[in-house]
């Protein structure tokens, strides 16, 4: 059958084609005159002529569309085209939407195997070379997860008589296999680095498990006097993962043997919930998908942050929106299913018009992403990811530094909302019962995301799996996320639910079952996207879009038929039981056989030990003068510069729960913190803000994160959070992790985290972390680098306040205002500033009441590049000037300093606030257009506020 | 006087359901959110209702083209019955992704074309009202928020000098205190003759671009703390401009 042609392509002027062609002049020494570009559906299906129009006609629209069925030649002139498709058995969401029209439209369901998929051409006019068309191919393709083919005008005609190729995945159908395990120590580290051995002798792919861990389970079979099949030793590769088990924070470091995270993070929580008492807050903490801080007396919301680093890496697209959607699932897999209300994000990127050119091999066939694409794709991909959901995304940030340029840090972070009851029944505790149905809910397996549990526990390098990377489908999720939360879970159709993300079932089925201590689970049930899957890769795929729910036997009809009637797929794949053994058989046959026990617990102790590397005390930046120049300069620099162009594509207006908006004052500047409403008949606020400093880590890591943390705290305290009623979530991103130095740093920074959190009272409800952020390759002339990440701790902040009118934005909003210094400035030019966290606490707690009284019109932290940035920021936001005098640096970032305003009639209500704070008026609040500073009678800066305005808005304005 | 009963749309992704319908009960209306299928299955029966409601956005995830495939749903089951509630004297309001719909089902003229950025947009735009409808009674103006990728209005030269014709361009794109407060076009997308709103079979039947429904309270506008530093009289419980579109749709039923 040769699968049908129906391009679709608009009559009217098209900007997708006018914006393209700026884009591809940029990479052009050729001009561009013109390009086209046609939507591609290839019909891989039995219809008859006139079922094919109707069909077409289904897919354009007419009042400016037109639909081209199985063109012979192109009916205008062009000199090249370019057709953009996705490889075979990459997610098409595309193609899916077009298939379920078409069968909608012509009341006709596919066949089995019958498809659509989807591409893009562009054809592209103008004076060009080949190699200018590869080039433009080069932006917008991705090789591992997409095809491009390239034709001249002269032999475009001849390759649609050839007709369409789909990719259409065919696999040969795999059986489980036997791994023999009695091999030498070299062979077990082999298996352990690069996967179990195929039959042509090619590797299935990481299994992250050292050598230690290996005959741990080499000796648990010889117990059972057998070799594991393949699908076991997957499957325990999953569990015990670093991603999954976080060995590395919950191990013995030195003294510590109960492991940093539990002294330092969990204990923290759990001192800071004794002393708290009758107002401890908290909810649920660090043993669900999320952690939870109560709302009101009806409502808890919960809060989770993610990274997704790694497939971002490879496939910046696509690991975004993976990660943001797989964040969503986190929310809707707390308790029984909060309904996601925020999306939050985190950049860390390298500088995008760095040129380094890197490889992932020797050979220089595998080039890592330029910067720019990294940046552009991470950016796009929440941007799908989270407006597709109908969740709003108000509050996020970017940082730069060269050394992400090996792995960007892709924060990914999600608010829910969930009533504490419903219908009477408890809603934040779970458990499924023995005989509930193992339900798999959502999207289909494939093969995509296997081994990404594993392959996130190692370094990005040449060996890095392709099959690693998926490609979130909003939808899908979007329909079983409403038909979950909004509907199932309030008729109580279900006992437990979690989400299918890192080791897909394998993961999700076996924690889920320790609820009820044992499940048996039949692969050959699953639902799979094309056959000739192997058992194990069924069992551990990471196919997006899937939660994991345990349905009692009574109330499986009614789930299944309102899951049908909403357009989701749900599938009984297997049973929960009380036998203490992990079950998994396939046509008839046992192919996993495991105890619950060894699979959860069975990983062995991995004792560490650090170092103390040598630090020097000083931060790499010498002391920069203050003048008009170098403001100018800070204002353009990436990290500091504006981006509004990501947040004016992010939207953060859905749901009607904006309150604060992510560019705030007439100067549209970005704030640190932000303020929603996500629940419109309260009145209530959810404060976001937060704290990172990668670039105090090597001088000081304990340092680096007590200003982590008290920045977190305090840009929400700037926005109108209560520092009383504030929870922090902790995402360290490390490099290099097993290396003693690292482990000497990481251990510092968890040491803040205890110390800070329980002097701020600020408890962790909630963590992730992500260990190997490093690179190994090759630069341009084939030499090996390693780019390691410095390391990363972001501290999120989640507020809760009363009343939302009490919310503060960051511009300046009426001359003749006063502005005010809180928190005092110390001298520590050249190092990691210290954290007081006293002094803080009760300048936050003053300022807080402040605020409550409508004594605070401005207010915004000091942090990076300190009272000059932080001044600058809230004139160029108001579009007002401001008149200043002080003797401080400038440029200290000494920590617990916010800078407000006020109006001169509540100067004295608010200095009467603020009584026993340091707190120091500076200057005012003009209409002058300069931003004015003077130390000691003389003028140390004094810059137009155009000027300022249109530097800091500058760098990022065409991206 | 009895309440109008409203019916939103769900389903297939289609988002902005919750916020909408808590308009029109702020408004004074009752009404619930009807996934569509529950409609085609005969569940629930679009002749109950007194005002539709299509809220916006990403029906489909807007693959093939915003609004295209949850159109021919509504055309290939419920072509008839959405005909039949537009020509009785009863409301229907595409917001949005609803827009988007509506232009799909031909059910409002013109198409919503790509922006000229070619990418997402999120902004608040002001708009005048430019024709009578029941949707827009009383207002003259109004600040709302914009939110989407296909935005740009378009009708070729016959339809459009049709829709002047019969009063039907509603809303306007215009310079404003939004556009003037943040220095910003006040045509967000390249929308032709600055369209964002259009309305058929006499004015009942309405579709915008901008919403409304996120624009029911004075927190919600982008520079409320500014307006609350210049005035501290304002009500900040106070209401925002979009709430009246859903009282005036109340009022209409309740003459």
């Amino acid at each position: 059958m040769v699968p049908h042609i129906v391009d679709v392509y608009p009559v009217v002027p098209d900007s997708r084609g006018e914006v393209r062609k700026r884009q591809f002049e940029q990479v052009c020494h050729g001009s561009v005159t013109e390009v086209h570009v046609f939507e591609r559906y290839l019909i891989d299906a039995k219809l008859t002529p006139t079922q094919l129009s109707v069909a077409a006609s289904a897919l354009a629209n007419s009042t400016f569309e037109k639909a081209s069925i199985n063109p012979k030649k192109s009916a205008f002139t062009f000199q090249y085209a370019i057709e953009i498709g996705f490889l075979s058995g990459v997610t098409d969401n595309v193609g899916a939407t077009a298939k379920e029209s078409i069968e909608d439209t012509l009341k006709k369901k596919f066949k089995d195997r019958e498809a659509v998929y989807s591409s893009q051409v562009f054809f592209v006019s103008g004076s060009l070379s080949e190699a200018d068309a590869n080039a433009i191919a080069d932006t917008i393709y991705n090789p591992l997860i997409q095809r491009a083919s390239i034709y001249r005008y002269a032999q475009y005609g001849k390759a649609l008589k050839a007709g369409a190729v789909v990719p259409r995945v065919s696999l040969r159908p795999v059986t489980t296999s036997v791994v023999n395990l009695d091999l030498s120590d070299a062979e077990l580290i082999e298996i352990g680095k690069s996967g179990i051995k195929n039959i042509d002798g090619s590797r299935r792919g990481p299994l992250a498990l050292d050598l230690g861990s290996m005959k741990v389970i080499r000796n648990y079979f010889k117990g059972l006097g057998r070799n594991p099949n393949d699908i076991e030793l997957e499957s325990l590769a999953q569990t015990w993962s670093e991603h999954c088990k976080h060995t590395i924070f919950a191990g013995p470091l030195d003294e510590v043997s109960e492991g940093i995270y539990k002294r330092y993070i969990k204990g923290a929580t759990n001192d800071i919930r004794k002393a708290k008492g009758n107002n401890d807050f908290c909810v649920s903490v660090f043993k669900d998908n999320s952690g939870a801080i109560v709302f009101d007396d009806e409502h808890v919301v919960t809060h989770k942050v993610e990274t997704h680093n790694s497939p971002s890496a490879l496939d910046p697209f696509g690991g975004a929106i993976t990660g943001i959607l797989g964040v969503n699932r986190d929310t809707l897999g707390f308790g029984l299913g909060a309904k996601p209300v925020i999306n939050y994000y985190g950049f860390c990127f390298a500088d995008p018009r760095d040129t380094t050119v890197l490889y992932r091999d020797q050979a220089k066939t595998q080039k890592l992403l330029s910067a720019r694409r990294i940046m552009d794709g991470v950016i796009a991909g929440v941007n799908a990811g989270g407006n597709c959901s109908g969740i709003p995304t108000p509050q996020g940030f970017v940082n730069f530094h060269p050394r992400f340029r090996g792995k960007p840090l892709v924060f990914v972070g999600t608010v829910g909302l969930m009533p504490r009851k419903k219908a009477g029944r408890d809603l934040i505790s779970k458990k499924a019962q023995p005989g509930d149905y193992v339900v798999m809910v959502g999207g289909r397996v494939g093969q995509d995301g296997i081994h990404g549990a594993t392959f996130s526990s190692v370094v990005l390098d040449s060996a890095s799996p392709a099959t690693a990377v998926q490609i979130g489908d909003p939808i899908t999720q979007k329909k079983m996320s409403d038909a979950v939360v909004k509907e199932a879970r309030d008729l109580n159709l279900y006992s437990s639910i979690t989400d299918n993300g890192a080791g897909g079932l394998s993961c999700s089925v076996a924690e889920m079952a320790r609820e009820s201590n044992g499940f048996e689970v039949d692969l050959a049930t699953v639902p799979v996207k094309y056959p000739g899957l192997a058992p194990w890769q069924i069992w551990i795929s990471e196919s997006q879009e899937r939660l994991t729910l345990a349905v009692p036997p009574k109330k499986w009809n009614q789930f299944q038929k309102l899951m049908a009637s909403r357009g989701v797929e749900a599938t009984r794949i297997g049973t929960f039981t009380e036998s203490g053994k992990a079950i998994v058989k396939h046509k008839g046959k046992t192919v996993m056989s495991i105890e619950l026990e060894f699979l959860h617990e069975g990983l062995p102790v991995k004792y560490q030990t650090s170092k103390k590397p040598v630090m020097s005390a000083q931060v790499s930046s010498g002391k920069l003068q203050v003048s008009n120049q170098v403001l100018l300069d800070l204002l353009a620099m990436p990290g500091v510069t504006s981006t509004a162009f990501i947040s004016s594509q992010y939207d953060q207006e859905v749901q009607g729960s904006s309150v604060t908006k992510p560019l705030q004052g007439r100067g549209r500047v970005n704030a640190d913190a932000t303020v929603s409403r996500p629940l419109l008949t309260s009145n209530k606020g959810v404060v976001l803000g937060q704290g990172l400093y990668p670039e105090y880590s090597e001088a000081d890591p304990y340092r680096m994160a007590a200003a982590a943390i008290d920045t977190a705290i305090r840009s929400g305290v700037a926005a109108g959070a209560d520092p009383d009623y504030m929870a922090i979530l902790d995402n360290f991103c490390w490099s290099s992790s097993d290396e003693p130095e690292r482990l000497y740093q990481l251990k510092e920074a968890a040491r803040a985290c205890y110390d800070y959190a329980t002097a701020f009272g600020t408890p962790f409800i909630s963590g992730k972390d992500s260990m190997f952020n490093d690179f190994k390759g090759f630069d341009a002339d084939g030499k090996p680098v390693k780019i390691s990440a410095p390391p990363t701790l972001l501290i999120s902040s989640i507020s809760v306040i009363p009343d939302m009118t009490k919310s503060v934005t960051l511009d300046f909003k009426k001359p003749g205002d006063l502005i005010y210094i809180v928190g005092e400035t110390h001298d520590e030019a050249g190092q990691v500033p210290a954290v007081d966290a006293a002094t803080n606490l009760a300048a936050y707690r003053a300022l807080h009441q402040a605020i409550k009284k409508d004594l605070i019109v401005s207010a915004v932290s000091l942090s990076r590049y300190g009272l000059v940035l932080a001044l600058t920021r809230s004139a160029i936001a108001g579009q007002l000037g401001a008149v200043i005098s002080t003797d401080g640096d400038l440029l200290s970032e000494t920590q617990g300093r916010i800078l407000v305003s006020v109006a001169p009639q509540q100067q004295k209500a608010f200095e009467k606030a603020m009584a026993g704070v340091f707190t120091a008026q500076l200057g005012t609040v003009t209409e002058n257009s300069d931003i004015a500073i003077s130390s000691g009678g003389t003028t140390v800066l004094s810059l137009p506020l155009d000027k300022a305005t249109k530097a800091y808005h500058s760098t990022f304005k065409n991206y | 006087m009895s309440k109008p009963k409203v019916i939103v749309f769900s389903g297939y992704g289609l988002n902005c359901e919750e916020e909408t319908l808590f308009a029109f009960t702020q408004a004074g209306a009752v009404g619930e959110i009807v996934h569509i299928n529950d409609i085609i299955s005969k569940k629930k029966k679009l002749a109950d209702y007194q005002i539709a409601a299509l809220p916006g956005g990403f029906s489909y995830g807007d693959d093939t083209g915003s609004g295209k495939a949850y159109a021919n749903k509504l055309k290939n089951h419920l072509s008839g019955d959405l005909k039949t509630f537009a020509e009785s004297d009863k409301l229907i309001i595409g917001i949005c992704n609803g827009f988007q719909i509506l232009t799909n089902t031909g059910l409002l003229p013109g198409a919503l074309l790509a922006n000229d950025s070619a990418r997402y947009t999120v902004r608040w735009v002001d708009v005048k009202v430019t024709s009578e409808s029941p949707w827009l009674t009383g207002i003259k103006t109004m600040m709302l928020p914009v939110a989407h990728g296909e935005g740009k209005y378009y009708a070729d030269k016959k339809t459009l000098a049709s829709l002047k014709r019969h009063d039907q361009v509603a809303l306007h794109y215009t310079k404003g205190e939004i556009s003037k407060h943040f220095n910003l076009p006040p045509n967000p997308n390249g929308a032709l003759e600055d369209i964002a709103g259009i309305t058929g079979y006499t004015g009942r039947v309405l579709g915008l671009m901008p919403h409304p429904e996120r624009a029911m309270f004075f927190t919600q506008l982008p520079h409320w703390t500014y307006l609350k530093a210049h005035n501290a009289k304002v009500l900040l419980s106070g209401e925002g401009p979009g709430l009246q579109i859903f009282r005036n749709a109340v009022n209409y039923f309740s003459k």
